[in-house]
């Protein structure tokens, strides 16, 4: 091998790496950022703090982690069956020719930014909330009252976000189940639709798992879009009409304004949202490799 | 007795299975309108307000009026520098990938962290390039800390696509290359990289529409001036940032429908630019 080949393979190398090193760096990034808040004002008080007042020094971000949750568990709630249902539509029931467009308009959807979704949700659905679902809400609790702002449009954007996510990786897995397990349960005497729920979806039950995981993860990250249409109020909810801060929208809200101090207790935001993020991402990853659901 | 019994049995099963496809059916049919009530509902109301002045003329009065003409030059800075960094970065690893590495646990653990990369959001991407490009190596708000920023975003997406697409060469083009006396370089030069234009091209596109449509990391890297950058040390506007401050600021109705709606038309274009390569070019070797 020539010298200079020697150098080439050396350099990509190197770029192979790159993805590595800038995990590596993030993760030193936002803990050196944020830890000396973590330290001095105690994990647990910042965890469990029930008050988020930046201006005043309290820096607990209960209120914010039950947002991100409320907001998250909503787009689960709507997301998880409309995702599944499209997989198994798009697997096994829509012909081909058909299949292949539906997969590109997923796509387009994932392909819209997230601020065009948020913005969306500022202009439809709050407003829709407002004028359509809270006068049923009052038909129950004639006291309650609300802008539209709200853990259920936060949820009703989200839930449209990660569709794509659920969709094209329970299809994916969905498709890769063995060829046989179908003729098999078919020879059997099974129907389509037996095939499908007892045969076909518990073989891909670990790659559905993972997509389900990662959405979580994604609306878990998302900003821009609940940081217009969830009201942003550091207060935990009580219903779903409530306005919610998240983790999210309180980083990229504050950190314009931010005095030192509690630019790092942003940064310690940051740190939580981080591991959750990562953990989230792991388990995703070990369950696609694992248990069979071939994914790639 | 029994043949009616089965009869039934068999009635109900069909209506369960119409039940059943009916219902999921439904639910894509759902998906389906909402992609287009939303791409509807921005076109119709973003497009009326695009016109020559909206896209020449600099923003005035916050961007209340006027264009977003430097909007534009910020977002294609910012962009262009980002795609710039990683395009090659993202070439030379998936050539890494399928072409050198042997199966080892190294290189198991550099692809756990790329799909690692791909999985972390957006706003600790700008979390970190605040800390790291903007304060630690003083680079400030700008389009270059920006740029490098988005560069670590859209890595994950330039890897995948192009190893996607090497690996669909056949091994024989390979052989026949290395036996004809060519080196492993020249292969991948030569024959490996010609055979997969389409899909890093496709790859190249798809980082593009992230990075265009990339917000809350560009908004703590980049800053948020109106004014044209002279340079990349310059802070700009992205046009998904300016959408984001229009938007929550309610500056002006119909500046944020058209800024919206330039948005939506960038990523209809970019998909349909992505599907038309890898279906016309895409990797067709004689199979």
């Amino acid at each position: 091998m020539k010298t200079y080949e020697k150098v080439i393979e050396k350099i990509i190398m190197i770029s192979a790496v790159m993805s590595t090193i800038s995990v590596a760096l993030i993760t030193v990034f936002i803990f050196q950022s944020g830890l000396p808040v973590l330290a001095e004002y105690g994990v647990l008080d910042f965890i469990f703090g029930t008050t988020w007042s930046p201006t005043n020094g309290s820096y607990g971000i209960l209120p914010l982690i039950a947002g991100t949750l409320a907001v998250t568990l909503g787009a689960l709630v709507i997301g998880i069956p409309t995702g599944i249902a499209c997989a198994i539509f798009l697997s096994e029931i829509l012909p081909k020719k058909w299949a292949k467009a539906f997969k590109s308009a997923i796509e387009l959807l994932a392909g819209i930014p997230s601020v065009v979704y948020g913005f969306f949700g500022l202009v439809v659905i709050v407003p829709a909330i407002r004028n359509y679902v809270l006068p049923i809400y009052q038909i129950f609790d004639p006291d309650i009252s609300a802008t539209g702002f709200s853990i259920l449009a936060g949820a009703v954007i989200l839930a449209i976000m990660i569709l794509p996510t659920i969709v094209s990786i329970s299809e994916n897995s969905i498709t890769a189940v063995p060829r046989e397990f179908k003729e098999a349960s078919l020879a059997l005497g099974a129907n389509k639709m037996e095939t499908i729920v007892k045969v076909l979806i518990p073989a891909a039950s670990s790659g559905i798992l993972s997509s389900i995981i990662l959405g979580m993860g994604r609306a878990i990250g998302e900003t821009m879009a609940v940081l217009l249409i969830t009201g942003n109020m550091a207060k935990v909810p009580g219903s779903i009409m409530d306005p919610v801060a998240t983790l999210t929208g309180t980083i990229a809200m504050e950190m314009g304004y931010a005095s030192p101090t509690h630019q790092q207790a942003l940064f310690a935001v940051g740190i939580i949202l981080f591991v959750i993020i990562m953990l989230l991402n792991i388990i995703a990853q070990f369950s696609m490799r694992g248990l069979g659901g071939k994914t790639n | 007795m029994d043949r009616i019994k089965h009869e039934n049995l068999k009635r109900i099963k069909t209506s369960k299975n119409l039940l059943f496809y009916g219902g999921t059916g439904v639910f894509a049919a759902i998906t389906l309108a909402t992609l287009i009530i939303i791409i509807g509902y921005i076109l119709v109301n973003g497009l009326t307000h695009i016109n020559l002045e909206f896209l020449t003329q600099e923003p005035k009065r916050m961007g209340k009026e006027g264009g977003i003409f430097s909007v534009i030059i910020g977002t294609l800075m910012v962009t262009g520098v980002g795609i710039l960094i990683a395009t090659p970065i993202g070439i030379a690893a998936a050539i890494y990938f399928t072409e050198y590495a042997k199966n080892g646990k190294g290189v198991t653990i550099i692809r756990f962290f790329t799909e690692i990369l791909a999985g972390i959001p957006s706003i600790i991407f700008g979390l970190f390039g605040f800390a790291f490009f903007v304060i630690f190596l003083g680079m400030g708000w700008s389009v270059i800390s920006g740029g490098l920023t988005l560069a670590l975003m859209v890595l994950p997406t330039l890897i995948r696509a192009t190893e996607e697409s090497l690996k669909t060469v056949p091994m024989a083009y390979r052989e026949g290359s290395l036996s004809l006396g060519a080196t492993r370089w020249q292969t991948i030069v030569k024959v490996i990289i010609p055979c997969c234009k389409p899909g890093i091209l496709t790859g190249l596109i798809l980082g593009i529409g992230r990075a265009i449509g990339e917000t809350a990391a560009v908004m703590l890297t980049v800053g948020g001036s109106l004014r044209i950058p002279t340079s990349i040390f310059d802070s700009t506007r992205t046009m998904s940032v300016h959408l984001y401050v229009l938007a929550a600021e309610g500056l002006s109705q119909e500046k944020t429908y058209a800024t919206a709606a330039l948005l939506i038309i960038i990523v209809l274009l970019i998909n349909t630019i992505a599907n038309l390569i890898s279906s016309r070019l895409g990797g067709n070797y004689g199979n």
